[in-house]
């Protein structure tokens, strides 16, 4: 069953194509990750997709529903997101904030079901902050507090966690620690769509690489059915070669920019 | 109930009951207590019934609205410096009461001054509506409050520049110094329901509130009704503010402080907020309206000065402690 489903989505900023006929269907049990430079429109295709902006042309369905017919806590309850702009304004307690990540069940803090209580706990667990939960968001590091959003996310426990950069801030044990647990819920039949920058993260992790650049998606496929020197020097304008490692990971040497 | 408010509640009934027993009549708690249930000699029961129950009860509805909008908005907002006034639709409505003043139209019924109140907190609240639908933006909505506010003090200072004789600027300096002194149960009545249907408004959309902590997007991502959440919080205030307006005036600071002081206590939580909030912002015009009624001034004080003179530097002094930017 297709989760979530792009059906030649265009976003206009002014004349300006920010997203050009981009389509894709995500099906579960797999990571995928959407790789492109800065300005290549990621950020605004995952809008789109989820409903959040409305397209100037095409469609996206969740499940086979239009998302334009989707009440906001449905969606919430199909697809978690986590944005790449995470602007918090009250020193909140991290198990709070991670509880949010129910409000599409009808929970609030301080007013969590033992269901609710049960799924806040296991992604705090999965993102190591166990003992964190009354710590005020002020007092966190940049990584701890994008481990706080991330296990938000993740609370949510649904289908497809759709996230945006969600390991920039991270050092690299987390950023390995992250991608494994999406990998890990991509194996057990959930599905995940993350933008990456880290290009050997995404290489060493991806189920499926969905290569954007200028608003157009350009490749669509595995890892080694899609990565080459050439696409590289075209997408992202870098000089690099394709390693082979020994488990059959591909990694970059990037010379510099091309 | 949260303990705080609880707390909160208990303070609020001794300020009340300290509110009753003070006045220019010495009236012993006993005498106090019996006029409340309706026993004992006719004068007392006019003094308590009268004057210092609707008195008292103003202030605690004042403040409460005020301090209930206040923690709405700047949940929606989410900037904790934002006051019921920062739509404009405190000004809109003192605009509009000083308008009625201006043309000697408050003659014409002792309600005409407070629906024109009440309509311009309205009709404010439905501009900033609009704009919210439309731009989605909240830098936009605090602007257009801003200049709904200047628009509506040059307005107003330009009434009193014109004003036809000192009696009539002596009103209007009233009304925007902001008082309970001399309300009635009927003035109450009046401004009752708007205030219950705006706290309403506002407690049955204060789920929303806790989800935009996270910012417009992520509240959107967990499921948040974004446009709705915005007209819930900007009519209820609207309804509560522009009642509270138009049975004291202006009075500023309430929104601000009350809910400020109370925050660590609810975990910075916007949504539980709303109550305690409320609470504490009737305390606190009870108790300034007390502070009014004892400092031995020749004339009388005003309650919206006393609030300002504690208000603005607890203000200050909230801002300069600001955690997150």
């Amino acid at each position: 069953m297709t989760l979530l489903r792009a059906d030649g989505l265009r976003y206009l900023a002014g004349d300006r194509p920010l997203v050009k006929d981009a389509s894709f269907a995500l099906e579960p049990g797999t990571l995928s990750v959407l790789i492109g430079p800065n300005g290549s429109g990621k950020s605004t295709l995952l809008r789109l997709a989820l409903g959040l902006l409305k397209p100037d042309g095409g469609e996206a369905t969740i499940g086979g529903t239009p998302v334009a017919t989707l009440s906001p806590m449905a969606r919430a309850r199909r697809i978690a997101y986590l944005p790449q702009a995470r602007p918090l304004v009250w020193p909140q307690p991290v198990g709070d904030i991670v509880a949010l990540g129910r409000f599409a069940y009808g929970a609030a803090p301080g007013r969590l079901s033992q269901e609710d209580r049960a799924a806040v706990a296991r992604a705090l667990a999965a993102f190591h902050l166990q003992g964190f939960e009354e710590r005020a968001a002020d007092t966190l590091s940049g990584g701890e507090l994008a481990r706080a959003h991330l296990a938000r996310a993740l609370a949510a426990e649904t289908p497809l966690i759709v996230a945006d950069e969600p390991v920039a801030a991270l050092d690299p044990r987390h950023q390995h620690q992250t991608m494994q647990l999406f990998r890990d819920m991509a194996r057990a039949g959930r599905a995940v769509l993350t933008v990456v920058h880290d290009l050997d993260l995404a290489l060493r992790y991806a189920d499926r690489l969905l290569w954007m650049s200028e608003g157009c998606l350009v490749a669509d496929g595995s890892p080694h059915a899609t990565v080459s020197a050439s696409r590289l020097r075209e997408v992202f304008r870098i000089d690099a070669a394709v390693v082979e490692a020994g488990d059959r990971t591909l990694r970059l040497d990037i010379a510099g920019p091309s | 109930m949260s303990r705080v408010s609880g707390v909160l509640a208990l303070m609020l009934a001794g300020a009340l009951l300290l509110s009753l027993l003070l006045g220019s009549v010495d009236l012993p708690l006993s005498r106090v207590l019996a006029a409340l249930a309706g026993e004992g000699p006719a004068g007392d029961r006019l003094v308590v019934w009268q004057i210092r129950l609707p008195r008292a009860l103003a202030a605690a509805m004042v403040g409460a609205a005020l301090g209930m909008s206040g923690a709405a908005l700047q949940g929606l907002l989410r900037n904790p410096l934002a006051e019921p006034g920062i739509l404009g639709v405190s000004a809109t409505a003192a605009l509009f009461a000083t308008f009625v003043l201006y043309f000697g139209l408050a003659t014409a019924g002792p309600l005409v001054l407070p629906l024109a109140a009440v309509g311009g907190a309205l009709l404010a609240t439905m501009v900033v509506a609009a704009a919210a639908i439309v731009t989605r933006s909240v830098v936009t909505l605090i602007l257009i409050g801003v200049g709904l506010s200047s628009f509506s003090a040059a307005v107003m200072a330009l009434l009193m520049n014109l004003a036809p004789n000192p009696f009539s600027l002596a009103d209007m300096v009233n009304w925007m110094l902001g008082t309970v002194d001399n309300r009635s149960l009927a003035d109450l009545a009046f401004a009752a329901p708007f205030m219950a249907l705006g706290a309403a408004i506002l407690m049955v959309s204060r789920r929303g509130l806790a989800a935009l902590a996270l910012g417009d997007e992520a509240a959107e991502g967990l499921g948040l009704d974004l446009g709705r959440q915005r007209l819930c919080v900007i009519l209820g205030a609207g309804l509560a503010t522009g009642a509270a307006v138009a049975l004291a005036g202006a009075i500023g600071f309430v929104g601000i402080v009350a809910p400020h002081l109370v925050r660590p206590f609810l975990r910075y939580d916007p949504a539980r907020l709303l109550v305690p909030s409320a609470l504490l912002g009737a305390v606190m015009l009870v108790i300034a309206d007390i502070g009014v009624r004892v400092l031995p001034t020749d004339a009388e004080l005003k309650l919206g000065v006393v609030a300002s003179l504690f208000g603005a530097p607890v203000f200050v002094w909230i801002a300069a402690r600001r955690r997150l930017a």
